[in-house]
């Protein structure tokens, strides 16, 4: 809990939301590399992002304060949950504010004041993306709750430093509970941050959008904070993943060089998780809404069966 | 010291009954007398139950009331010093609340004095109930609970359907203060006596055990509102004054958990792992059940009363579990799920006040209940809005707010279950949690749709568009509470640091590590398990947003421009194009479609041989099926048998001279 | 022991033990009927790869004939004869509609919990480093016979019986590493002449009441009112 420890917790921090632009684009590079189209520049999010400053931002008369202050509690609070997770080290000492259940809690804040910012202009479609979001994150928390509790049970611990810590030090073990959780937690991983097949970031179609529908109201910086939010959502996810479940590379000790590998490491991984992405959304058709439950409910099935298989194969009996 | 300003307490609100007395057509009486009297009582008892709480001895003493053989005892030891502490506080709210709310009464022949004698009497009620040290006094003090209670529920007597909540209300009432009176009658009889520390010290066989807890948890169960004992609440609170429903869903059922937690734990003592598991389900079906039939209400107040039934489940669940680690042995995991449970209890009675105090609020200014006549209040009742957004967050769970703190502890017992032996409840214990999750998620939904329907958006009505500002009283209640929320949220370990002295009472260990590594951290089992600081991720979330604001705020930037709101170029949008509380519901209704009862019908007619349509109606209506599974085929029983033995009443005088002929000619037998 | 002391392959026993249960549930929510023959046939491929590997580990050269035998009835032989069967009675595209799917999966979850109960004692008894997967046999076992209770269509019933075999079989090869092999011989090409059976038997049924619905075979109760209501 050194000062040079909070002090490296804090550009990790920044590194993680300078970072997260690039993931998205990373993954849209691969989906038209797959597609056959031109893909944009690897700086294009972040052009797009100064340009969206840099404009006035204009308001429809009806919105309240709730509205105005709703980007900057979304960006805040996503920030704060991206710099408890431990991106390059186990060592930083932010990762002691907040274990996993309260990761979660930080979402569900996020996607609170989305919600309410939807519903504050009073349109149809502010409401509809509201009303969906949360119906449908509504299933996918027990899902998530249950990859938590699957992975607490084998390594003893909340605190994701702590997990990835302990899986890391217990070198390759096939855990049939890990692998499921994985496959929840990917599952999960898609519907929270909104890609195909549950939800299409790249449409504003009244039909096919859930997070575009709550989000259409904003421009300008508003909108710039709430698209880097969603950026920095989908990293999250990504981290989550590739540092629990893969966690070699990770820097146990805040030395120079192993947080340089624990750098390198994780880009790697990163890039690797975007290609998988790539290759779902492009294989995969977006869902009707009412099939996202049975999606989830798969989720949900794989992390109990996750759990089961903790207590039935994996511990002494 | 601290057993006399509780007693003061109780005088203070029974002084405040007989003020009011004298307030008929005097609404000066209730504003300026009874309130302030409510007020002090309830910072009397605030005062006195954190006293007590904070640790030391019980305090008894008796009083020279009741039977010439049994005297009332009374007792403040920490468990009733932390009820009396949350009866305390929300009284005190009440009582500021109360001057501005009843001025809305002023013209009118309404029953002024009804209203103050027994609001006092069931703040003194109340206070009783937590501070009785024997079965006697206990339900005396409990019948004046519940009596008082109904006159206060069918205030609004004029329409026919607030007598039948009334009715139902009173009804289970005493059915369920029937079974808490076997209960006791149990327990009483294996103790030789009537006084809680004859029951203490006695050692029940494990089947007359279960026989007392089942009474009393179908007792106290009944009056906390688990299902599918909870039909009451949904009728009686939304009828009853707003500060009456506050106190009723803030206080009330919390005096119901009290009473449950001191026959269980303290009276009983020894708890079998297998009614924990009973009370963990029974918790955990309500609170899903609840928060979902919540998602479906229009009327604001039962949406609250709805969701004080999934609030009671969630503190059920913890009650369970601790019931469980207790049952097999893990006396300090056990200390962790009744500290979680506890501190649930507290921050419900302190976000649920807060919301129905909003509610009353609101529908004070707008004259509407139905939230679909609502909209647009944030604008016009600004305090009221911010204040109730804290409630709301409070208790959809969400950081840094003390209902997400509690919900964290429940989570963190129920991942003690890995230390269980029986490989069944490690499966069944996350199982419940990834419920909780679920219900956890469903309340998020529930409040987006009261927040976003009531106070954002386009007003729906005339009068949603035109309410007036409120009154300083009631702006004032609502923000001390909101202040509470946001204080037992950020420093957990002030709370969870005194409910350690009651669960050392009740289970004799406490949750020492929690508060282990200072204030800042609160880690339950062990830093490296899980901690959780939140202070600190209130001071990130403000660091980063005055961060952002710093360097993304351009410099000099052109002020906001306003236009009108996008209407996709068909013309001006009106209120009604918005989404309703109805249709925000429809994606959970359609996915949860067997819990409810759903009646749903579409007419339309149309023209042009169909392709045209003139005329549309939608009508749906969504209930309990409780209601038709449960207390309809009772009630059907009831008359049924009440039909049968009115036969004894045929009419005729012959057959009247028969029935006491023949009860001499038994009696004359049995003397002989 | 726990996990982190098996060695490689032990922990790959456990890991293909998880994915059986896994299909099991699969074939439970599956509703197209192509889909379910194939995931029936992934179910007897892991079943066969899981012994091939207790083989391995173990040292039992027999097992190895019994994965391969299980790989080409199970895995090949019985999903063709079920494709052939299924077009020519016209119903591969069908889908069927799985009744209240949410309830039907917590309810197999559930058995997957009776099964750990009820197998405790007896994997207590066994020193073998496969002992835990009894419990997943078990539940194997339990959800074919769950997958024949709430199925309505013949060929679904089928493969519920398939399936059922499939967790007899792995049954017997984590509990006593394998069964004699005359037994598994007869068993095996009992399982043979069934699927033969039925496929002639669903001709019959689907020709005398025009579907392959089992509820329509109800007309075997005695009460004569209720069916004369019925078509």
């Amino acid at each position: 809990m050194t000062w040079a420890g909070w002090l490296l917790a804090l550009l990790q921090a920044a590194l993680f939301v300078a970072a997260a632009p690039l993931l998205t684009i990373w993954v849209k590079r691969n989906k038209c590399w797959l597609q056959n189209r031109r893909s944009p520049s690897l700086l294009q999010p972040y052009r797009d992002l100064a340009k969206l400053f840099r404009k006035q931002v204009v308001l429809s008369e009806n919105a309240s304060p709730l509205f105005r202050s709703a980007p900057y509690i979304v960006f805040a609070v996503t920030v704060l949950a991206a710099a408890t997770i431990p991106l390059i080290s186990t060592q930083l000492p932010t990762t002691a504010i907040a274990d996993m259940i309260v990761l979660v809690g930080f979402l569900a804040v996020v996607r609170f004041f989305l919600a309410l910012a939807g519903m504050d202009v009073g349109t149809a479609f502010g409401g509809m993306g509201a009303s969906r979001e949360v119906s449908l994150s509504a299933l996918a928390e027990p899902a998530l709750l249950m990859v938590i509790f699957t992975l607490a049970m084998s390594a003893q611990s909340t605190n994701l430093a702590s997990t990835v810590q302990y899986l890391h030090d217990a070198g390759l073990v096939l855990r049939p509970s890990l692998l499921f959780a994985l496959f929840g937690l990917l599952l999960v991983a898609v519907a929270e941050s909104g890609r195909i097949p549950v939800d299409n970031p790249a449409t504003h179609l009244e039909l096919t959008m859930v997070h575009e529908a709550m989000i259409l109201e904003y421009s300008g910086r508003h909108l710039a904070l709430m698209e880097w939010a969603a950026q920095l959502k989908l990293m999250i996810f990504g981290v989550l993943i590739v540092n629990i479940f893969f966690p070699w590379g990770v820097a146990t000790e805040l030395s120079a060089a192993a947080l340089l590998i624990g750098l390198v490491a994780v880009l790697v991984k990163l890039a690797l998780i975007g290609v998988v992405l790539a290759f779902a959304e492009t294989a995969l058709a977006k869902m009707r809404v009412f099939m996202v439950p049975q999606f989830l409910n798969l989720a949900f099935l794989l992390a109990l069966l996750g759990a089961l298989s903790h207590v039935i194969l994996e511990v002494d009996i | 010291m601290a057993l006399n300003l509780a007693l003061a307490a109780v005088l203070a609100a029974l002084a405040s009954a007989i003020v009011s007395l004298a307030a008929h057509r005097r609404i000066g009486v209730l504003k300026w007398l009874s309130f302030p009297l409510l007020g002090l009582s309830g910072l009397a008892a605030a005062v006195a139950g954190g006293m007590a709480l904070a640790g030391g001895d019980a305090q008894v003493a008796q009083l020279p009331l009741g039977l010439p053989w049994l005297p009332w005892q009374v007792r403040l030891d920490v468990l009733a010093g932390l009820f009396l502490l949350i009866i305390g506080i929300v009284t005190f709210a009440v009582g500021i609340f109360g001057p501005g709310y009843v001025s809305e009464y002023e013209h009118g022949d309404h029953p002024l004095v009804q209203l103050g004698f027994f609001t006092g009497l069931f703040i003194a009620g109340m206070q009783l109930v937590v501070l009785a040290n024997d079965a006697f006094m206990f339900m005396i003090a409990w019948e004046l609970m519940s009596l008082s209670s109904y006159f206060l529920v069918v205030f609004h007597h004029e329409q026919a359907a607030n007598r039948r909540a009334g009715f139902l209300y009173l009804l289970m009432a005493h059915v369920g203060g029937l079974t808490i009176l076997l209960g006791y009658g149990v327990l009483a009889t294996f103790g030789g006596g009537f006084d809680f520390d004859a029951m203490r010290v006695v050692e029940l066989t494990p089947l007359w055990a279960s026989v007392a807890f089942a009474l009393a948890f179908i007792g106290f169960g009944m009056k906390a509102g688990l299902v599918p004992l909870h039909a009451w609440l949904p009728e009686a609170h939304p009828v009853a004054p707003s500060h009456i429903s506050a106190l009723m869903s803030g206080v009330m059922l919390k005096v119901a958990v009290y009473g449950f937690v001191r026959v269980t734990f303290d009276l009983i003592g020894e708890v079998q792992w297998g009614w924990g598991v009973t009370a963990l389900l029974v918790g955990s079906v309500s609170a899903l059940l609840g928060i979902l039939y919540a998602m479906q209400q229009n009327d604001l107040k039962r949406l609250l009363a709805y969701s004080s039934i999934e609030n009671v489940g969630v503190i059920f669940l913890g009650l369970g579990m601790a019931m469980v680690f207790m049952g097999t042995g893990h006396e300090g995991l056990g200390a962790i799920a009744l500290i979680a449970a506890l501190f649930h209890a507290f921050n419900h009675a302190l976000f649920k006040s807060l919301l129905f105090l909003g509610a009353g609020n609101v529908i004070q200014r707008t004259h509407e209940q139905n939230m679909e006549r609502m909209g647009g209040l944030l604008t016009r009742l600004p305090y009221t809005g911010v204040f109730f957004l804290i409630g709301s967050m409070s208790i959809a769970s969400l950081p840094p707010f003390n209902g997400f703190a509690s919900e964290w502890l429940t989570f963190q017992a129920a991942l003690q279950a890995v230390a269980l032996e029986n490989g069944v409840l490690r499966i069944v214990i996350p199982f419940t949690a990834a419920m909780l999750a679920l219900t956890g998620a469903l309340s998020v939904a529930c409040f987006v749709k009261a927040y976003g329907v009531v106070f954002l958006g386009q007003p729906r009505s005339r009068r949603a568009r035109h309410a007036r500002a409120t009154a300083w009283g009631m702006r004032g209640a609502q923000g001390m509470l909101a202040l509470f929320c946001l204080l037992a949220g950020v420093f957990p370990n002030v709370m969870v640091g005194l409910l350690g002295n009651v669960s050392q009472l009740l289970t004799g260990a406490r949750m020492a590590s929690a508060t282990q590594h200072g204030w800042l951290w609160l880690t339950p089992v062990s830093s490296t398990e899980a901690s959780y600081s939140a202070p600190l991720v209130l001071i990130g979330i403000l660091l980063a947003w005055w961060l952002i604001w710093q360097l993304l705020h351009p410099r000099g930037a052109r002020s906001v421009r306003r236009g009108k709101t996008w209407d996709c170029g068909f013309g001006p949008l009106n209120a009604r194009m918005q989404y309703t509380g109805t249709s925000f519901a429809m994606p959970l209704r359609r996915i949860f479609s067997p819990v409810w009862r759903i009646d749903e019908k579409v007419e339309r007619q149309s023209e042009a041989e169909g392709l045209r349509v003139s005329r549309l109606s939608h009508q749906l209506q969504v209930s309990d099926h409780s209601w038709y599974a449960l207390y309809e085929p009772i009630g059907r029983l009831v008359l049924v048998a009440a039909r049968r033995i009115a036969r004894l009443q045929q009419g005729n005088i012959r057959v009247y001279i028969a029935y006491s002929f023949f009860t001499l000619l038994v009696l004359l037998w049995l003397i002989s | 022991m726990t996990i982190a002391q098996f060695s490689l392959p032990e922990q790959l026993v456990l890991i293909l033990a998880a994915l059986v249960l896994f299909t099991s549930f699969a074939l439970l929510a599956q509703q197209r009927m192509l889909a379910s023959i194939h995931v029936f046939a992934w179910q007897g491929a892991l079943v066969a790869a899981a012994t091939a590997m207790i083989a391995g580990v173990y040292d039992k050269h027999h097992l190895y004939f019994s994965a391969l035998m299980t790989l080409g009835l199970k895995a090949l032989l019985i999903p063709w004869m079920l494709r052939r069967l299924v077009d020519r009675l016209g119903i591969a595209h069908e889908v069927e509609t799985v009744v209240r799917p949410a309830l039907v999966m917590l309810a197999a979850a559930a058995l997957v919990v009776f099964s750990y109960y009820v197998a405790l004692p007896i994997e207590k008894l066994s020193s073998l480093s496969t002992r835990s997967t009894i419990a997943i046999s078990m539940a194997v076992v339990l959800i074919g016979m769950l997958m024949m209770v709430t199925r309505s269509q013949a060929v679904s019933q089928v493969i519920g019986f398939m399936s059922i075999e499939n967790g007899l079989f792995f049954a017997a090869v984590v509990s006593t590493h394998g069964m004699p092999m005359v037994v598994e011989l007869g068993i095996a090409f009992d399982v043979l002449v069934a699927a033969v059976l039925f496929g002639v038997f669903f001709l019959q049924i689907r020709e005398s009441i025009d579907s392959l619905d089992v509820d329509r075979l109800n007309r075997l109760s005695e009460t004569d009112e209720m069916n004369g209501t019925r078509e």
